[in-house]
């Protein structure tokens, strides 16, 4: 691997991150590094912050009215909240895929290029099918839909049309993808399908993903990072977390006990 | 277990007690063999030394009995941090368990042997041998039953004190070999029987570094073993 210096710098850096909704503090002084090329878990119980800090990292949390965000994001060092910045760039470069697959009302190929049109990445129709075609195959579902690209996207199967959203946040070549529990409708055959396309897709995106299953957090995950009443217990080598935690807190969380 | 919150499985908790409570069985029965053999060879028993031999299958089974639950844990609960390092931890320390099962019983055969010879005077430091490494035995179940990393720090130095008690056994034994060779049948026996103790302390010393994995997570390099006949000469010459 590339050891040089701006390999080594952090995609993302969070610095004091604080996040209210109304008087509740959801977040509190979170201080986290998400690292290139790698895939960091985000668990911890319900309500513990993790689907609200993913949400910080690509300023998703804007939309919600009530919610104020405090502390300091950078990707590649640049400030995410500063006035100046494109959303729509900025989620161009930080792309995100949901708890449900949510394809458009569209065809197959309609849903991939989407994206690509609207950021005018294609020059032509030959591009445009170049980036439909790569992006698909690079999600693993080229082979299963290569003779309907035309037909809707909802007559796909879950983790078909969870795949193809990841075809779809892909296809607008982002650098970041967060990923909001992106199994959790799906049965484990999806599920290992889409695990496994996780494992490839870090090789050309960071990727930072929020689960409810420890063991999809293990097996997917270089980092592991635990959350707890708003909190940032615990964050380190996912191998050291499930086999050595540092804090009790993540101890318990992760062997299933009370406390 | 210990000072750990309880698991919300209670059924969890509950199988990881039944593991210890297998383990610590293991445990009384291996103590038990060994006392049996030692207790034979001492007495030239040889009635209770076809006992121990007898009994040591009960031990595999229980050996086999712990892995299979064992692996039925890990597959069933996929359990991770300390209770995973406890399972594996009881599944290393019942092969340790198991082999010292083996030595009692290999002592127990030897004993067959050496009690059709006139009785050597070098059972008795073997008696004394087997003492130590006897309370060893029973100081590491009583650490791991405890999570007793202290404890368990305590048994190295006693594996130092069996070793050295290993080697002056082995001069005591070529001595008696160069002095009358109708000595060295039974003497190589007991020769072995002295190895078969050094091994039971190391196997103790490997369950002991179990405790420390099991709580702390941390696994020592391979101990240093410090048995000195590994490169003694028998000085011939001066007899």
């Amino acid at each position: 691997m590339d050891m040089t210096p701006s390999n080594l710098m952090p995609k993302l850096t969070a610095r004091g991150v604080n996040v209210f909704y109304d008087d509740a503090h959801a977040l509190k002084q979170v201080d986290l590094d998400i690292r290139a090329h790698e895939v960091t878990a985000l668990i911890g119980p319900s309500g513990c912050g993790k689907s609200t800090f993913l949400r910080c990292l690509n300023r998703m949390n804007d939309l919600i009215e009530i919610c104020r965000v405090d502390g300091d994001i950078r990707l590649d060092g640049e400030d995410i909240y500063d006035p100046a910045v494109d959303l729509v760039y900025l989620r161009a470069r930080i792309g995100m895929v949901f708890q449900k697959p949510n394809p458009f009302p569209k065809s197959i190929y309609d849903n991939v290029a989407y994206g690509p049109k609207i950021h005018g990445l294609a020059r032509s129709r030959a591009d445009m099918d170049e980036i439909v075609v790569s992006s698909l195959e690079r999600a693993g579902l080229w082979d299963e839909v290569k003779d309907r690209l035309e037909a809707p996207a909802t007559g796909l199967s879950g983790g078909q049309q969870q795949r193809l959203c990841i075809a779809r946040a892909i296809a607008v070549r982002p650098e970041v993808i967060l990923m909001d529990e992106p199994c959790s409708a799906l049965d484990p055959i999806a599920t290992a399908r889409i695990e496994a396309l996780i494992d490839e897709l870090k090789q050309n995106f960071t990727i930072v993903i929020v689960t409810h299953s420890m063991q999809q957090a293990a097996r997917v995950s270089q980092r592991t990072a635990f959350f707890h009443l708003g909190n940032l217990v615990e964050v380190g080598d996912t191998d050291t977390v499930f086999t050595r935690p540092v804090d009790p807190r993540t101890e318990s969380y992760i062997s299933g006990r009370i406390g | 277990m210990n000072d750990r919150a309880e698991h919300i499985s209670k059924a969890f908790d509950e199988e990881l007690r039944q593991l210890d409570n297998r383990l610590a069985e293991m445990g009384g029965m291996v103590e038990a063999q060994l006392a049996g053999a030692v207790e034979a060879l001492r007495r030239g028993n040889t009635e209770l030394a076809e006992q121990v031999v007898a009994r040591d299958k009960d031990i595999d089974a229980l050996d086999i009995e712990i892995d299979l639950f064992s692996v039925r844990l890990v597959a069933l609960r996929q359990p991770v941090a300390a209770d995973l390092r406890t399972i594996f931890a009881a599944i290393r320390i019942s092969s340790d368990l198991e082999r010292i099962g083996d030595m009692a019983k290999n002592i127990a055969k030897r004993t067959m042997v050496v009690s059709r010879f006139p009785p050597l005077a070098t059972t008795a430091s073997i008696a004394s041998m087997a003492r130590v490494v006897q309370t060893m035995i029973k100081q590491v179940l009583d650490a791991w039953t405890a999570r007793d990393t202290e404890a368990a720090a305590d048994i190295f130095a006693r594996d130092a004190e069996v070793d050295q008690h290993y080697a002056s056994l082995f001069r005591e034994l070529l001595t008696y070999m160069m002095e009358d060779p109708r000595n060295i049948g039974p003497c190589t026996h007991l020769l072995f029987v002295a190895k078969n103790l050094e091994r039971v302390g190391d196997h103790t010393t490997n369950i002991a570094e179990q405790i420390d994995y099991a709580v702390l997570g941390t696994r020592s390099a391979e101990r240093e073993t410090h048995d000195p006949t590994n490169t003694l000469v028998p000085e011939a010459e001066n007899r």
